[in-house]
This record gives structure tokens, C-alpha cells and sequence, in this order.
């Protein structure tokens, strides 16, 4: 792997705890790779796995999903269910050949912005480690080239 | 228009297993109306066709292509090109067509183990381990078969598709219906259905409907259904620890599955909104496991065995990741 890959990975944080950590290592000027593109939403509960393939399928080498600590969730109970959402999704991206390190599940809380910045570091050289994933955007078709088809007339 | 004054209706069938095939003479009586409306051009299941007589029609004379099977060599990928070319509305046609379907399982698997399956496997005295060649040297010339695809695609990843038929195969009385419509839009009775259209299929899920008494899920445990002991008839049976695709898998079958007592296995495809049929099942059956310890939810997990396969059954080739890396890594590499 050439010194020059640097990771691409999307970030999914919640609006309550881990996008205001990251916010938070913002303002005390805590430094973490820009190689994380952060997203948020209002919850990690409203994270679709189908974000997660989507974003693997079009170029993202990893996948970081950060919600609140088990007990604190603003809706109550989402975040178990990102839990358990999870742990499935890494068997099944492990069955389609992708690195299960590639898809990871961080909790920190609005006060973590270090232990964030910590973790998206961590993660950003794991990434590095394990190289592109570079996902094909389309599927290959035969190599050989084909003759062309000529039809003909075979005696009856 | 043919010389009868008939539009001019075909049928192909690329990598597919032949039940679309059937499903279309399934529709008993209603065939006939077929016959009547249309002038058969080509359609290698019914009737005699070769495809120089199809490559001699000027573009667009054929008003009604139902192409069925996913397209898993240059053969199937030069046949959608000639019907595209030739046709006015092309049907992906069936599972196979639309999403790859059973033919596109092979997309976890690079083409030579593949291969090795099929030629060397446990059930084939191959000590040689010969396998055939895509061009023999005979004495009465060159010698040529199809040249496998390294993956699978669908009809739509190769040329444009006017309409989708779901279903593995689709259900007769689906196909009759669709075939009313166009039948009704060719006396000018109606308007065709817009461009893209999903035909002979609901929109929601099969839970829609399906019978079953639907309540609070808590699952501590998945098993296989042949595994247990009693399947109750009236309870949802992923309420019962078995995996069902019903939730990701769009309705139009009248839920035969589950109403027969088996799991709904996701033959006709995503339901409307579902964008990936595996990402829309890993979230409805992560949500139901009664555990907040990582540990207790692995386990529960363990229950289900082959999560990729069961949840991707029809779909893997057009998912969103369409094809495991082993497939095309093995390709990249040449």
C-alpha cells in the first residue's frame, strides 16, 4: 500500500451526544484526522444498515457509528437496538468479504470529545492499516472479448 | 406490426432456472387471448425461432419483450442488447431479470470456485478435473460456447428496462393481470403505466398480508423452522424465533408462504422504499432480540445461521453491495 492512502470514513453521530462531542473537541481544540466525514443524526437508532452498505458500495473505506452510552439514550432504548443492529451487520459484511474492522461502534457522550477524537484516530490508522476497500461501482462483465454472435444456418 | 396486422410479442430466457417460462403458460385459458392479440416473433420455449430472424426485424418491431433470467454471460448480455434493440417495451421479467435472484447467490463466490463446484464437487467423478473450454479447436473449425461473467447482473445493469415484473416465478394470476392492461393500452382503452413501473405486485409488505396475529416481538432465540417441534398457525412467526423475509419483501402473493406455514423467503423482491432487502431485514430483526448484553445478543444471534444468504436469497445481485469481494477481487487481479 502506497504511503499517500488516506482513508475515507463516514462518521454517524447523534444529534444528543456524539456530534456535540464532537463539536466539543472542536472548541478545546482537540485534533483528530480530517479522514472522518461526520454526519448526524437524531439518533443512532435512525441509523439504516442500508447507510452503512451504501456508504461501503460507494467509495467510504470504514464506517464509524457513534450513539449515546447504554443507558442514556434520549429516546430510551434506541441505542440497544443500534446495538444489536450492529453486531448482525458485521456478520453479514463479513459474509460479503469486507473486513468487519471496517464497520465499528463507538459510544461517547457529549462530554467525550476527547475520548471521540481518540477513537476516530484509532480508527483512521486501523483503516490505513487494512488499506482501500475501493468498492467497484460496477460489476465486471466477461474478459475474454466475445466473437461476435453469427448465427448459422445448421442443416435440419 | 407483422404481416397479420399483430403487434409482435417475445419471450427470452437468460440465467434462469425455466419457471417464468411456465408461469407464463400457468395463466391457462388467458394464453389464448395472447395468441389472439399478438404475433408470437420469438419465443424459444413455445415455438421455433432463431435468433438471425430476430436480428433481421428493423429496431422496435417487436412491441412486448418479457426477458427473464439475469444476465451471467456474453450470450445473455448480446441477447438483452438485440431485444432491446428490437423492442418497444422490454420487461424484466421474474426475479432472475430484476434481482439476480437464486442464479445470483453465485455473486458470494469468485467464478472458479464456482466452477469448482460444479465440475469437481462431491457428487462428480472429474479425477482430471476437466472443465469445458470457451473455444475448442475441431477439425470442422472453431468451436465456441458463452464466456461466463465473472458475476452475475440483472437486465437493468446491462441495458434499460421499461417495466419490472417481480416474482420467483410470478404469480399467473399477476400475469394475467398485467397482460390486460397492456392488452387494454393496445386497443387504447388506457394509458401504459409510467416508465419504471413494479406491475403485478403490491407496494407494501407481505406482512400486509398475511393473516397472522401480529404482537409485541420479543425474541430470546432463532431457530430454523425445521427444527421445531410445532410452528404455531395463527402467531407471526417471527414472533416464534423464525427468520421471515415478509417485512423487507413486497406483497402481491397474498403472503403464500406464511399463510402455508413457512417463512416468507423474498421472492418478489424489495417493497416499495426498501432500498436494500438486507439492511431493511438486519434492522427489523435486530430490533425484536430481547437483550441489551452484546455477549446474550451474539448468541441469539448464532440462531442465525447464514444472515447473507437468508436475507439476500433474491436480491444479492442488485443489493448495494451487488457481489461479495471474493467475486470481482478475483477479476481485478487479471
Amino acid at each position: 500500500m502506497s504511503d499517500t492512502f488516506e482513508p475515507v470514513i463516514i462518521g454517524f453521530t447523534c444529534n444528543w451526544c456524539s456530534y456535540r462531542a464532537a463539536d466539543l473537541a472542536g472548541t478545546a481544540r482537540v485534533k483528530y484526522p480530517p479522514n472522518i466525514r461526520l454526519i448526524r443524526l437524531m439518533c443512532s437508532g435512525r441509523l439504516d444498515p442500508a447507510f452503512v452498505l451504501k456508504a461501503l458500495a460507494e467509495g467510504a473505506d470504514g464506517v464509524m457509528i457513534t450513539g449515546c452510552h447504554p443507558g442514556e439514550c434520549h429516546y430510551l432504548v434506541q441505542n440497544y437496538r443500534t446495538l444489536s443492529r450492529y453486531l448482525l451487520l458485521r456478520r453479514l459484511v463479513a459474509q460479503m468479504g469486507i473486513e468487519p474492522e471496517r464497520v465499528k461502534l463507538v459510544w461517547a457522550s457529549a462530554a467525550e470529545g476527547v475520548h471521540l477524537a481518540r477513537e476516530i484516530t484509532r480508527m483512521v490508522e486501523e483503516i490505513r492499516a487494512l488499506g482501500p476497500l475501493d468498492w467497484p461501482r460496477r460489476l465486471p462483465r466477461p474478459t475474454t472479448v466475445p466473437p461476435a454472435l453469427v448465427p448459422e444456418e445448421v442443416p435440419a | 406490426m407483422s404481416a397479420n396486422g399483430k403487434p409482435k410479442f417475445a419471450m427470452y430466457w437468460a440465467a434462469g432456472c425455466g419457471g417464468c417460462e411456465i408461469a407464463v403458460l400457468n395463466i391457462g385459458e388467458k394464453i389464448l387471448d395472447v395468441d389472439a392479440a399478438f404475433d408470437i416473433a420469438f419465443w424459444p420455449v413455445a415455438m421455433d425461432a432463431k435468433v438471425k430472424d430476430v436480428q433481421a426485424l428493423p429496431d422496435g418491431a417487436i412491441t412486448l419483450t418479457l426477458f427473464n433470467g439475469g444476465i451471467r454471460n456474453d450470450e445473455n448480455e448480446h441477447m438483452a442488447r438485440l431485444l432491446r434493440r428490437k423492442s418497444q417495451i422490454l420487461v424484466a421479467f421474474g426475479s432472475c431479470a430484476s434481482e439476480g435472484c437464486i442464479p445470483g447467490l453465485a455473486n458470494f463466490s469468485d467464478l472458479d470456485s464456482l466452477l469448482d463446484t460444479v465440475y469437481n464437487g462431491v457428487s462428480t467423478d472429474n479425477p482430471d478435473r476437466i472443465r469445458p473450454q470457451y473455444e475448442y479447436e475441431a477439425p470442422e473449425g472453431t468451436v465456441r460456447i458463452p464466456v461466463m461473467a465473472p458475476v452475475l447482473r440483472t437486465l437493468d445493469m446491462v441495458v434499460d428496462v421499461d417495466y419490472i415484473i417481480p416474482g420467483c416465478p410470478p404469480e399467473s394470476h399477476q400475469i394475467a393481470a398485467v397482460i390486460d392492461v397492456v392488452l387494454a393500452a393496445l386497443r387504447g382503452e388506457m394509458e401504459l403505466p409510467p416508465p419504471g413501473a413494479i406491475l403485478g405486485a403490491g407496494q407494501k409488505a407481505v406482512c400486509d398480508e398475511c393473516e397472522r396475529t401480529r404482537g409485541i416481538k420479543k425474541i430470546k432465540r432463532f431457530t430454523r423452522i425445521q427444527h421445531m417441534a410445532a410452528v404455531d398457525p395463527t402467531l407471526c412467526l417471527i414472533e416464534q424465533g423464525i427468520l421471515c423475509n415478509g417485512p423487507a419483501t413486497r406483497s402481491g402473493c397474498h403472503a403464500r408462504c406464511p399463510t402455508a406455514g413457512n417463512a416468507c423467503i423474498g421472492c418478489y423482491g424489495p417493497a416499495d422504499g426498501v432500498v436494500d432487502v438486507g439492511a431493511r431485514m438486519m434492522a427489523a430483526i435486530a430490533s425484536v432480540i430481547d437483550s441489551r448484553d452484546p455477549a446474550e445478543i451474539n448468541r441469539i444471534l448464532d440462531g442465525i445461521v447464514d444472515p447473507a444468504g437468508s436475507f439476500y436469497r433474491f436480491n444479492l445481485a442488485h443489493s448495494l453491495l451487488k457481489a461479495a469481494r471474493p467475486a470481482w477481487t478475483a477479476e481485478r487481479s487479471h
